[in-house]
C-alpha cells in the first residue's frame, strides 16, 4: 500500500537523508553541523515551495491521506473521558459515525464525527466513513439528548459521502439527512463543526448545520466528489484534477465564498506530519468559539444560525 | 446529489412536451411506458399521462401548474431571479453562463423553478414548481432562494406550502453554494413547522439526491406520482458499491411507499383533488390557517369543495 503521495516524496527523501547523515555523524563522532544545517535549510525551502503552491487536487489528496488524523484521533487529543454512545434506537448502530459525551477542559460536550478506518478490516466495518441512515439518526438522537441537558455539540466532518447502498435507500437515507438539516437548524444548544478531512456533500452536511463551521487548511468540502463531477461534466472520471479546480472545494475557497467562518492552519506538510499540533489548533478553536457562543441566549443563537444559512447563495435580481 | 448526478445520462429529458399553447396540432408522441403512439390532444386531455398504461410524462413547471392550481388563481413572484456564476465555473465543454443561456432559450425559464401564490381547492397556497427541462431541474442558488422565499411567503401570508419536485439534485456548477441551499430551505421549514402551516411535498419523476435529502422529504404529507424515480443515490453507483443487481422497481414511488417514505401515490389527474382535500383537513383544524390562539387572515371561500373531493373541480374538464 502506498502511504505517501507523489508530491510528498521529495521532501521525505531529503528528510531521510538528513536523518541518515545525523546518525552517521553521531556514530563516527564527526561534526556534520554545517552540512546538516545546509540540508535542513534546503528541506525547509522545498517544503515551503511544495506546500505553498498546492493544487486543489493535491489538497483533495491530503484530505484523503491514509495517515491523516481521523475523528477518534482528534477526540482522543482534544477531549478527556470520551464515553461513546451507540445506536439509533430503531434499527442499528452505525460505526461510520462515532458519538458520545466527553469533557473539553472539564466542560461536558457531545462530540459526533464520521470515522474512517485505518485498515481494510476497520474500513469494512466503518464503510470508509460513509454513514447509513442509522448513523445520522444516532447523531440526531444524541444532539437532542445534549439539548435536554444543555450540553454543546461538536461535530467532526470526514466522509466521502452518505453510503450509497440498497439498505440505506430502503431505510430512508434522504429522509435521515433532511431531518437532520431541519432539526440541527433549531437545536437549542451551541453547535460547532470542524471539517477535518473530506466534506462529502449531503453526507457531510447532515452533521454540519452549526453556529460556526471551521475547516482545517487541507480539508475539502464539496457538493460532489471531483471524480463524480468529472465523470458527468468531462465524461471522464480521470479528469478529477480539473473538476477539483472548478468546484472551488478547498478550505481557502470556502472561506472566500463565506460558507465557513475560518480556516485552521495545519502543520507544514499536512495534519498527518504533526497530528498533535493539528489537534492543538482544533482544540484551541473549539474552546474559543464555544466560549463565545455560550454567552448568547438560545433563541438568539438559533435565529443567527438560521440567518447564517438564509443568506447563502449568489443570484441576480431585478435585471431586465 | 453527488451520486445520482452520475446517472444524468439515464434521466435526460426525452420526448419533451412543449408548453400547451406551443404544441402544434396533429403531432404523435410515442409513450415511454408502453410504446403506444399517442395523439397529442389525447395526451393533453389526460394531463400528459398515457390512457393505456398510465405512464406519466415529464412536463415543464408551467404545465404542471395548470394541473394543480385553481384556474386563473396563480400570481407569479420573484420571476426575475437569475443565477450568478460564483465559481466562474467552466467544464470541458462550456462556461456555466453559456449553459444557463442555452437552458433559458430552450425552456423560456430563467432557472429551474417557478414560484408564486395561488389557490388550490380555494385554499391559499405558496407554491414552487421545479422544472426538469432546465438543466435537469438542478438546484442552485436561484432554486434554493425561490423555495426559501416560498416558505417565507407562506409564513408571512399564512398560506399552505406546496413544492412540486422534478430534479436530479444539486447543481454542480455552483458547487458548495448549491449544497448550502439544502440547509437554507430545511432550516426555514423548521420555522414553518413551528408556525403550524401545512406543507405538501409532491414528488414527480425524478425527485432525487440533494433535493430529496432536503425539502422534498420534509413535507407534512408527501405525495408521489406513479412510478416516479425517488431516491438518494444513483442506481449505478449503488450497484457498483454493493456488487449486486437491484430489486425490480427499486427507487420507484411504489417501492418508496412500501418502505414508508411517501404517504400516497396519486395519479396526476387526481392530484389537485387530493391536494385540495388534504388542505381542507388542515384548513378546518386550524380555522383557516390561523396562528395558534389567533385569527385567520383569510376570508373563507364560500365555494369550498367538499371534504370527499368528489364535488371539487374535475381537472380534466376545467382545463
Amino acid at each position: 500500500m502506498t502511504t505517501w503521495l507523489d508530491f510528498e516524496r521529495p521532501v521525505l527523501e531529503l528528510e531521510q537523508k538528513i536523518q541518515e547523515l545525523r546518525l552517521q555523524a553521531a556514530e563516527r563522532g564527526l561534526d556534520a553541523g554545517s552540512e546538516l544545517a545546509d540540508l535542513e535549510q534546503k528541506a525547509e525551502a522545498l517544503r515551503r515551495e511544495i506546500y505553498a503552491g498546492l493544487t486543489a487536487y493535491q489538497r483533495v489528496q491530503l484530505a484523503r491521506h491514509p495517515k491523516r488524523p481521523y475523528a477518534l484521533d482528534y477526540i482522543g487529543a482534544c477531549f478527556t473521558e470520551f464515553t461513546e454512545l451507540h445506536g439509533d434506537r430503531h434499527f442499528a448502530d452505525d460505526p461510520a459515525i462515532v458519538a458520545g459525551l466527553a469533557l473539553l477542559e472539564g466542560q461536558p460536550v457531545m462530540v459526533i464525527g464520521q470515522q474512517k478506518g485505518r485498515d481494510t478490516r476497520e474500513n469494512l466495518l466503518r464503510r470508509f466513513g460513509m454513514p447509513n441512515p442509522e448513523g445520522y439518526r444516532k447523531a440526531l438522537r444524541l444532539m437532542k439528548l445534549a439539548e435536554r441537558f444543555d450540553v454543546p455539540v461538536v461535530t467532526l466532518v470526514d466522509t466521502p459521502g452518505a453510503y450509497p447502498g440498497l439498505g440505506a435507500e430502503e431505510r430512508g437515507q434522504a429522509e435521515a439527512i433532511a431531518v437532520n438539516l431541519r432539526e440541527m437548524a433549531r437545536l437549542g444548544v451551541p453547535i460547532v463543526t470542524v471539517v477535518i478531512g473530506e466534506g462529502g456533500s449531503g453526507g457531510a452536511l447532515a452533521i454540519a448545520i452549526a453556529d460556526v463551521v471551521l475547516m482545517l487548511e487541507n480539508s475539502i468540502y464539496s457538493v460532489i466528489s471531483p471524480e463524480g463531477c468529472a465523470s458527468i461534466l468531462w465524461r471522464d472520471g480521470k479528469k478529477g484534477p480539473q473538476a477539483a479546480e472548478a468546484l472551488k472545494l478547498t478550505a481557502a475557497d470556502l472561506e472566500r465564498l463565506g460558507v465557513v467562518e475560518a480556516l485552521l492552519p495545519e502543520p507544514v506538510g499536512g495534519a498527518h506530519r504533526d497530528p498533535a499540533a493539528a489537534a492543538a489548533a482544533v482544540k484551541d478553536a473549539l474552546l474559543r468559539h464555544l466560549g463565545a457562543l455560550s454567552g448568547v441566549l438560545p433563541a438568539e443563537r438559533v435565529e443567527r444560525r438560521l440567518q447564517r444559512y438564509r443568506r447563502l447563495g449568489v443570484y441576480r435580481e431585478g435585471a431586465a | 446529489m453527488s451520486w445520482l448526478k452520475r446517472e444524468r445520462t439515464a434521466i435526460k429529458p426525452r420526448a419533451k412536451p412543449a408548453p400547451r399553447s406551443e404544441v402544434p396540432e396533429g403531432l404523435w408522441t410515442k409513450c415511454d411506458g408502453c410504446g403506444e403512439a399517442l395523439f397529442q390532444t389525447v395526451l393533453e386531455e389526460n394531463l400528459w399521462t398515457c390512457p393505456h398504461c398510465s405512464h406519466h410524462f415529464r412536463v415543464p413547471a408551467r404545465t404542471y401548474l395548470g394541473f394543480l392550481a385553481d384556474p386563473g388563481s396563480f400570481a407569479e413572484r420573484f420571476a426575475d431571479l437569475e443565477a450568478g456564476d460564483p465559481l466562474q465555473f467552466r467544464d470541458a465543454k462550456m462556461k456555466y453562463p453559456d449553459r444557463l443561456r442555452h437552458a433559458q432559450r430552450e425552456t423560456g425559464m430563467k432557472d429551474a423553478a417557478l414560484t408564486g401564490v395561488a389557490t388550490v381547492g380555494g385554499k391559499p397556497v405558496s407554491l414552487t414548481l421545479m422544472d426538469f427541462f432546465f438543466m435537469g431541474g438542478s438546484m442552485g442558488s436561484v432554486v434554493g432562494e425561490k423555495v426559501a422565499r416560498s416558505i417565507e411567503v407562506a409564513l408571512a401570508e399564512r398560506r399552505a406550502l406546496i413544492i412540486v419536485s422534478a430534479t436530479g439534485g444539486a447543481r454542480m456548477q455552483e458547487g458548495i453554494l448549491s449544497l448550502m441551499q439544502m440547509a437554507k430551505t430545511a432550516a426555514l421549514l423548521a420555522r414553518l413547522q413551528d408556525e403550524r402551516l401545512p406543507f405538501l411535498s409532491i414528488l414527480t419523476d425524478p425527485s432525487t439526491a440533494g433535493v430529496l435529502a432536503s425539502y422534498a422529504s420534509l413535507g407534512d404529507v408527501i405525495l408521489a406520482e406513479p412510478k416516479a424515480l425517488v431516491g438518494f443515490a444513483g442506481a449505478r453507483v449503488i450497484r457498483q458499491t454493493i456488487g449486486e443487481d437491484l430489486p425490480e422497481g427499486f427507487q420507484r414511488a411504489e417501492f418508496v411507499l412500501e418502505k414508508g417514505f411517501v404517504d400516497r401515490i396519486v395519479h396526476r389527474k387526481q392530484m389537485r383533488d387530493e391536494a385540495a382535500r388534504l388542505l381542507e383537513f388542515f384548513w378546518r383544524s386550524t380555522r383557516g390557517f390561523a396562528p395558534r390562539g389567533g385569527v385567520s387572515p383569510h376570508t373563507p371561500n364560500p365555494e369550498l369543495p367538499a371534504v370527499d373531493g368528489r364535488t371539487g373541480p374535475d381537472p380534466t374538464t376545467t382545463r
